[in-house]
């Protein structure tokens, strides 16, 4: 049954915005992405909103629905209590362009700066052999839709512009860990990089990435904190070291 | 201005929009841990009431001073001197710091207290009241990488708490073959600080988490999966195990001030 929903809509650009106030129909079984749609449709014709499958697998539709980073194509309106305004904001950690999109491209130089996967020189194509304990792991991480909304409220970046410089983000801690944890990846100086040039030790693991995830991936469990015991093997473990050294083992 | 008042962003004067009850939980978290530490501290300057027989608290246990009242010891190893530069020190300060190190830098707690008293951040997506944060990477947070070796030194203590737990099926007198309130309490206790350890994140990567290759090392990817399991439950373990720990410590005081008595089953 159709009734009516109070929202608030963020709209403006890199100069100036405001918090407008609609009222607009909402139908049953409806998310947020419908009724910014109906908006768009019949009270502002230029709102600028960025979407594509409705289906929560492109990771194109993150905003901050009542002041948390989701999918507006993964909100159903009838998640919030009848009567509630739902404020819609564009993702607060990154620039905005103009009203509910913004430009993500930090998170596409942070990738570029991560080495790709390194499979052994002598590995031709289609040789690639691997059981399935030693690529699970990396197959949790494989789900990342790149919707970047662990990028958006992790701290580290959100609260703090100057940081973004030295810190890649949990998106790209999973991809890191991703790679570290392949049974055919060889490149040897992740662990390292991960702390010296990505930032790892930034973290401290309050698992926000992990709450806002519409994967359900475990990155904090899964990937940071592995990643952090890696490193600490590699820099802050003594006997750890010695033991390497000695037994010139390079992988286990 | 930084953060999401950055002059790129969206221009929203708000610190957060969120509507939910955001701050309930850091102030639960605040009040529960800050009520703990004070209760430990208060108990760990107290040295005394600590010890009644079979049942000696978790907060002096390894007791290891030759201030430890007579009893209390393991098998009479006093190897720390009752003073230290003329302080008489209590035999749980000179233990304290590894219990007390191993939660402070555990993955759990790490979230828990940076949230609820470091506000950094207070909740996801409330901005967060620092100027700065350079996270773990310089002093004195960089020894959060030191949480292996309390690990381990907890995994010790574990069993300490556990023969103190299975000597409690004592009677006063000595003699096997009792149960008492007293020896649940430390049963329970110590059966939770081994889930504690055991479900810890140093813990799964000690097991099998540091390999690349599970399928070379089978029973080492069996301990993976089954700490994975418990590694699911770390939180829920860490409040369970710090509740019974100061119970179990109550329990002892008030035994052994006598304001309780410990019921005997059989």
């Amino acid at each position: 049954m159709a009734r009516k929903l109070n929202l608030r809509i963020w709209r403006g650009d890199s100069d100036s915005g405001e918090l407008k106030d609609v009222q607009v129909e909402v139908n049953e079984g409806e998310v947020v992405l419908d009724v910014i749609h109906r908006v768009q449709a019949t009270q502002m014709g230029d709102l600028a909103v960025r979407w594509n499958c409705k289906a929560g697998k492109c990771g194109s539709c993150s905003m901050e629905i009542n002041g948390k980073p989701r999918l507006a194509c993964m909100t159903q309106v009838a998640s919030y209590p009848e009567g509630e305004t739902i404020t819609v904001t564009p993702l607060r950690a990154f620039p905005v362009i103009k009203d509910l999109v913004t430009d993500v491209s930090f998170n596409y130089k942070k990738a570029m700066e991560i080495p790709a996967y390194a499979p052994p020189a002598d590995l031709a194509p289609g040789d690639a052999r691997m059981q399935q304990v030693d690529v699970e792991r990396s197959q949790e991480f494989r789900k990342c839709i790149e919707c970047f909304l662990c990028q958006d409220v992790c701290h580290v970046v959100r609260d703090h512009e100057e940081n973004k410089k030295s810190f890649a983000g949990p998106r790209f801690f999973i991809r890191i860990a991703e790679l570290d944890m392949h049974p055919l990846d060889i490149l040897k100086n992740r662990k390292k990089t991960a702390q010296e040039e990505h930032g790892l030790g930034m973290c401290n693991i309050t698992k926000c990435c992990t709450e806002v995830c519409p994967e359900h991936i475990r990155i904090t469990d899964n990937a940071i904190i592995p990643m952090k015991e890696r490193v600490v093997d590699i820099k802050y473990d003594p006997a750890r070291w010695l033991g390497s050294k000695i037994r010139k083992r390079e992988g286990l | 201005m930084s953060g999401v008042f950055s002059p790129t962003r969206a221009k929203i004067k708000e610190r957060t929009l969120r509507t939910d009850k955001w701050w309930l939980q850091p102030l639960i978290t605040f009040g529960v841990l800050f009520s703990f530490i004070i209760y430990a501290t208060f108990r760990a300057f107290e040295n005394a009431n600590y010890f009644t027989e079979p049942l000696i608290s978790p907060f002096y246990s390894p007791c290891l001073s030759e201030a430890c009242v007579a009893g209390s010891t393991i098998a009479g190893f006093t190897p720390v001197s009752a003073q230290v530069l003329n302080f008489a020190l209590s035999p749980a300060l000179i233990i304290l710091i590894f219990p007390l190190g191993f939660r402070m830098t555990c993955y759990y707690y790490r979230k828990a207290y940076y949230r609820a008293f470091w506000l950094s951040p207070p909740a996801c997506a409330v901005a967060e009241p620092h100027e700065k944060y350079t996270g773990e990477t310089r002093a004195p947070l960089i020894l959060q990488n030191a949480h292996r070796w309390f690990f381990y030194a907890g995994l010790v203590f574990n069993v300490f708490l556990t023969y103190d737990a299975i000597i409690s099926f004592k009677n006063p007198e000595g003699q096997w073959g009792h149960a008492s309130v007293g020896s649940l309490v430390l049963l329970v206790s110590s059966t939770l600080l081994w889930f504690y350890s055991l479900s810890c994140h140093t813990c799964r990567h000690t097991v099998g988490g540091r390999l690349k290759h599970f399928s070379k090392h089978p029973v080492r990817y069996k301990l993976w999966t089954w700490v994975s399991i418990l590694n699911h439950k770390h939180q829920q373990f860490a409040w369970y195990s710090l509740a019974a720990v100061a119970f179990a410590d109550i329990y002892v005081r008030e035994v052994a001030t006598g304001a309780w008595t410990n019921f005997y089953f059989f």
